[in-house]
């Protein structure tokens, strides 16, 4: 017999999802999940959602893309090919800098997305919330909760309950 | 786990000073729901091909092929097929490369700068325009590339960019073009992630409907490139995150690059080309010329596809204010230019732009002053912006116009450079025609592909900008 993975319910009008997902909140679970089409303003506060830590890697690609550009270019006039142009320095930053800049921007870029796939756990081609009956409405017009069964305070009548008392409709449990 | 107090999204002062309301466009008419929005976007991709689509395509098709057959034969002849000569020695190429990176960065404009200020109008509209962006840097990438005659060594091993070789030759890095290696290299990139990671959860969306429509080849294809995206919130709070640090870096990215653009003139020494007006006003012009681009491609779209409730009257009446605004800049730099030269006292200068205007090339000049410096001043007037077929017709007058600056700021400056005895005067060969002409093919092409494979708005961005996602029941009042 397959695993059960937790419970899934569906709400359609946004206030009405913010408010389940404050009390689930305060209901003190942890395993659990939103599902929207959109990023809802303010639904990082009512899960109790951290600040995301996409910038480290952002600023991490940044400095690494700046660095590169220096000293590829500093090795390149002091070490690799020594060349005068117009009686100027073998390297200056000043020179440097415009390319040093573009590199800088492009493994941010790089890194931030690397970044936000790693903290999202992208590509993650299979999930069991897929499996549910209506996911096809998540990225449409309707809301869900997902409540995890390995959550310590999951119980199923419990959790179930204080999905209906939040106004969810749909309630099933879904395999994992 | 516990939010931090700062993530509150009402802050506590909002009880005690009790803010006005400030009154609103509407971004979406008629008062249209999600389903409303899924339903019309990702209808356009699943939906039949329509008629219109074929024609058009068919002649995109035939009108590119004549950059494949212009680039054919320059490869197979040498790069004197074009009608470079002494003096003008950059031409059609280097004007043809400045128009296409022009154009891109009003897409970039739309959707980072504008993401930044909080313009919520960029929603509808910032999917079609990023494409717009790639699209048109892979036209204006076809110029530098092809340039060097044999293409095969524009990569390796290295006229362009830096890689070993076996003549163990590098780039110069003091040089302005190589600097625009690595601008136009490095947009192109950002534009292609930052666009897609904007169709993410679009892409998820078409997937899930491509799975209960039962319809598994679609479903996979488009699966493949959602990664797996299931709009959980934990998701997404880390993809809001990564996508306002790629506004905030695409920012000075695309500010940058047409500043280097630039730097290929003003950096040298010919009158005409060597002044510090030249970033400011060529990025003012690249932003110009894209908003132009943009309406053009928008308006028929938003015909054709009956998408009126989404781009509305505001976002055409917004677009034609920028293109007012930047255009009138572009014609304070032309003024500006003028001045300089006269006050600066440089007989070359000063040559250089009384040339321009009333030499061999004035012609040119004065298409570039009436099509960039007058049309925008018609948007002054509600009634023009208002009259959609009429923004239309001021907006191909802006491309012509933009296009005609960046051949009077090159070819008339090299024409007329220090020594007489070298004056010229270019004009471009049937080659360089055909090649310039098949670009507008080539990206009428790739946007075909695109408004028929991708969904052409984000549906994720729309929605959230709708009364009904404001979780404290705006929808209501």
């Amino acid at each position: 017999m397959k695993k059960n993975f937790g419970i899934i319910a569906a709400f359609d009008t946004v206030p009405q999802f913010y408010q389940a997902c404050e009390q689930v909140r305060d209901a003190g679970y942890s395993q659990w999940d939103a599902l929207t089409s959109f990023p809802i303003h303010g639904l990082d506060y009512a899960m109790g959602v951290r600040r995301s830590k996409v910038p480290r890697f952002s600023l991490a690609g940044g400095i690494t893309g700046f660095c590169t550009g220096m000293s590829f270019i500093a090795w390149l006039g002091w070490v690799e090919y020594p060349l005068v142009v117009g009686g100027k320095p073998m390297f200056s930053p000043m020179f440097a800098f415009p390319v040093s800049y573009e590199l800088t921007i492009l493994f941010t870029a790089f890194a931030t997305i690397g970044g936000m796939f790693f903290l999202n756990k992208l590509p993650m081609h299979y999930h069991p919330v897929m499996k549910a009956p209506q996911f096809v409405r998540a990225l449409d017009d309707r809301f869900y909760i997902v409540i995890e069964a390995n959550d310590p305070k999951f119980n199923a009548a419990a959790t179930r309950d204080l999905l209906a008392k939040a106004g969810g409709k749909d309630i099933v449990e879904i395999e994992e | 786990m516990s939010a931090h107090v700062s993530d509150h999204p009402a802050p506590a002062i909002l009880a005690e000073v009790n803010p006005a309301p400030i009154p609103r466009a509407v971004l979406v008419e008629h008062h249209r729901d999600f389903h409303w929005i899924t339903e019309k976007i990702c209808g356009l991709v699943e939906g039949k091909t329509p008629v219109w689509w074929w024609w058009c395509f068919g002649c995109a098709s035939i009108v590119a092929s004549f950059t494949v057959g212009g680039l054919t034969y320059l490869v197979s002849t040498g790069v004197g097929v074009w009608g470079h000569a002494n003096p003008v020695n950059w031409a059609w190429d280097i004007v043809n490369f400045v128009f296409w990176i022009g154009i891109g960065h009003a897409g970039t404009l739309i959707s980072a700068i504008l993401c930044l200020l909080r313009q919520k109008w960029r929603t509808s509209i910032n999917r079609p325009a990023e494409a717009m962006t790639i699209f048109a840097v892979v036209c204006a990438a076809i110029f530098p590339v092809f340039h060097v005659g044999r293409i095969w060594f524009a990569v390796l091993p290295g006229y362009l960019f830096p890689f070993p070789n076996s003549n163990g030759i590098w780039q110069n890095f003091r040089s302005p073009l190589e600097w625009d290696v690595f601008a136009v290299s490095t947009y192109g990139t950002v534009s292609v992630l930052f666009w897609y990671i904007g169709l993410l959860p679009d892409l998820g969306t078409l997937r899930d409907r491509f799975t209960a429509a039962g319809n598994v080849f679609k479903a996979r294809i488009y699966g493949f490139f959602a990664m797996g995206w299931r709009g959980s919130n934990r998701q997404w709070s880390n993809y809001e995150m990564a996508y306002l640090i790629l506004a905030g870096v695409s920012t000075p990215l695309v500010l940058s690059v047409h500043t280097i653009v630039s730097f290929d003139f003003a950096v040298s020494l010919i009158p005409g080309w060597h002044t510090t007006i030249f970033p400011p006003y060529f990025v003012a012009g690249a932003i110009f010329s894209g908003f132009g681009m943009v309406l053009t491609l928008m308006l028929p779209l938003r015909a054709i596809c009956r998408l009126e409730d989404l781009i509305t009257q505001y976002h055409i009446d917004c677009m034609c204010k920028i293109i007012l605004a930047t255009g009138t800049m572009v014609g304070y730099a032309y003024s500006m230019e003028f001045f300089i030269a006269w006050y600066g006292a440089n007989p070359y200068e000063g040559f250089a732009f009384i040339n321009r205007a009333f030499g061999h090339y004035a012609w040119a000049y004065w298409i570039m002053i009436s099509c960039n410096v007058i049309t925008p001043q018609f948007f002054w007037f509600k009634k023009v912006r208002e009259n959609t077929t009429l923004v239309w017709i001021l907006c191909i007058f802006v491309n012509v116009g933009m296009w005609f600056e960046r051949f009077v700021i090159i070819v008339t400056s090299l024409a007329r450079d220090f020594l007489p005895s070298s004056w010229g005067y270019y004009s471009p060969s049937i080659v360089e025609i055909f090649t310039f002409f098949g670009t507008f093919g080539v990206f009428s092409f790739l946007f075909l592909l695109f408004i028929r494979f991708v969904p052409i708005m984000p549906m994720s961005e729309i929605k959230a900008v709708i009364p009904a996602a404001d979780p404290h029941g705006a929808a209501k009042h």
